[in-house]
């Protein structure tokens, strides 16, 4: 990708401002850029000051300008607070997320406490899954009795328990 | 329960028991959990954070552990009441600012309280007086297994539980102890304990005061990472940690004893003399003091029964403490006159310090 200005060198400089809900994208190369005085055209991020140096940056890196679809929040808000929009923005930004993450934990996985509840509803819905599964089997080997048998079985699924 | 009972009576974990409760003061473990589908309250619009918190508050009242709760919108709290509460450990210094929209519930041994729509839509903690790390997590945990069974809270199958900020994602647990550490201070050691601390991922600040300083010898040692690692191992390194800092406490003790034993006498001697006759102090100078005055119990210059009203006097002399019997805001002064009466009513009639016990140990209660 060349220089939008010089159109020559290569651009080693990627700026993206949003002003009012417009994004805007400018590639620069490096003599450009700094010609131009864009050697730090956001100021001090929030988010650097919180997570350390380049921490705006990763997560700039990896979205663009993409918007949360669970809460329309955006990376340009995460610079400003330090703080996510919703618990879907993990899935949002997981690329820019994940590097961030890497650096502030341990691990990168979580291997403590488990929701109870939430696993029941997993294991159900696994469960269900393969009952429907084998009832597609059964239906097209023709073995109506394990079809009739397992027909019932995913009707008591619907009762709630 | 009213908020004046609560602002009459200090909590349980002020009461100065359970285990090594001469060096620990406290004991607290926090989750932050979410629930699924709803922004994050610092994202949130008012009209989602009153769904919120409408969704929550009632199944945080139903808890067993709530039956004879104090439950209160924040809008509901007056400023000095708030600052009451986050003095004794029991709201956020965010959640204080918070109005419409967020609420607190606290038990009222003042043991268990659960912010709602702090940075998280949920901030459950417990907190107990001397080393119980562990007991208190397992209470916080039981809370917490009993709110799963009624919220869907936001949980990643690889990342845990999600939080607000992702410095917490993963267990959303932060544990800490509040440590009374005078000696290491006096000996200057307590920076190579804060720098070993910090290698193995923990950190010590001050409890109050700015940067570095830490007024009244007062540390909170705490987790600083949540993901890779489980609750237990967590709390366990924690635990460790913090006996070991007991350990080189108690012995810059002893050292202090045998080879400065005059300056250590002098400080608890000048710290008496000035709680017992001074007319004005602010607060900085009365944590100071009354930290002297701790070492001075635990070493035996007193009485053991005067340690209850010198941990008292440490939460009484407090500002918003200090304010809340005067139903008024003070000027810096008038405080500073108030917690010197405070303190010399409550030294009234403390003997003098008993040189010729020193190094003994505490002296037991008559």
């Amino acid at each position: 990708m060349n220089c939008d200005v010089c159109k020559k060198n290569s651009a080693t400089v990627f700026l993206t401002q949003i002003v009012d809900g417009k994004m805007q994208k400018v590639n620069l190369c490096e003599s450009c850029s700094k010609e131009k005085g864009v050697t730090d055209p956001t100021g001090f991020a929030l988010a650097d000051l919180l997570l350390g140096l380049g921490a705006a940056q990763e997560i700039e890196k990896g979205t663009g300008v993409q918007k949360c679809p669970g809460c329309g929040f955006s990376q340009a808000d995460f610079k400003k607070t330090g703080r996510l929009g919703c618990p879907q923005c993990y899935e949002t930004f997981a690329d820019a997320l994940g590097t961030l993450i890497k650096q502030m934990h341990k691990g990168t996985e979580h291997t403590g406490k488990v929701p109870q509840r939430l696993v029941r509803t997993l294991e159900r819905e696994s469960h269900l899954k393969e009952l429907q599964r084998n009832l597609r089997k059964a239906v097209a080997s023709e073995d109506f009795e394990s079809a009739a048998t397992l027909r019932d079985k995913i009707r008591e699924f619907d009762v709630p328990k | 329960m009213s908020i004046h009972n609560i602002l009459l009576n200090t909590g349980e974990w002020l009461r100065g028991e359970g285990p090594h409760h001469q060096i620990v003061v406290s004991s607290r473990v926090r989750l932050a959990r979410n629930v699924q589908k709803f922004s994050f309250p610092g994202w949130a619009k008012k009209t989602e954070r009153l769904q919120i918190l409408e969704a929550i508050k009632p199944r945080v009242e139903e808890l067993p552990e709530m039956s004879d709760a104090f439950s209160v919108y924040s809008q509901d709290l007056s400023a000095l009441e708030k600052q009451v509460l986050v003095e004794r450990h029991l709201i956020s210094r965010e959640h204080a600012a918070k109005g419409v929209g967020s609420a607190v519930v606290m038990n009222k041994k003042q043991t268990l309280s659960i912010m709602i729509n702090e940075e998280d839509h949920l901030r459950l903690q417990a907190l107990r007086s001397g080393l119980q790390v562990k007991a208190v997590f397992k209470a916080i945990d039981k809370v917490d297994t009993a709110l799963e069974e009624k919220l869907d809270f936001a949980f990643h199958a690889k990342l845990g539980y999600l939080t607000a900020c992702p410095t917490n994602v993963g267990t959303g647990m932060r544990a800490s102890a509040m440590l009374h550490l005078p000696a290491l201070v006096m000996s200057e050691q307590i920076n190579q304990v804060i720098q070993a601390v910090n290698k193995i991922g923990l950190a010590v600040r001050g409890l109050y005061g700015e940067g570095t300083e830490a007024l009244g010898n007062l540390f909170q040692v705490s987790n600083q990472t949540t993901l890779g690692e489980k609750e237990e191992e967590i709390i366990a390194r924690l635990h460790k940690v913090i006996e070991q800092i007991i350990e080189h406490e108690q012995n810059a003790r002893a050292n202090l004893l045998q080879k400065q034993a005059t300056k250590l006498m002098d400080q608890v001697g000048r710290s008496y003399g000035l709680l017992r006759h001074a007319h004005s102090m602010n607060s900085k100078e009365a944590l100071n003091l009354l930290s002297f005055m701790k070492l001075g119990i635990d070493l035996g210059f007193f009485n053991e029964t005067c340690r209850q009203p010198i941990d008292e006097l440490f939460m009484e002399t407090q500002p918003a403490h200090l304010q809340k019997g005067t139903q008024q805001k003070l000027a810096a002064d008038e405080r500073d006159a108030l917690r010197a009466d405070i303190i010399r009513g409550k030294m009234n009639e403390f003997p003098h310090p008993d040189i010729g016990n020193v190094g003994k140990g505490p002296q037991p209660a008559e």
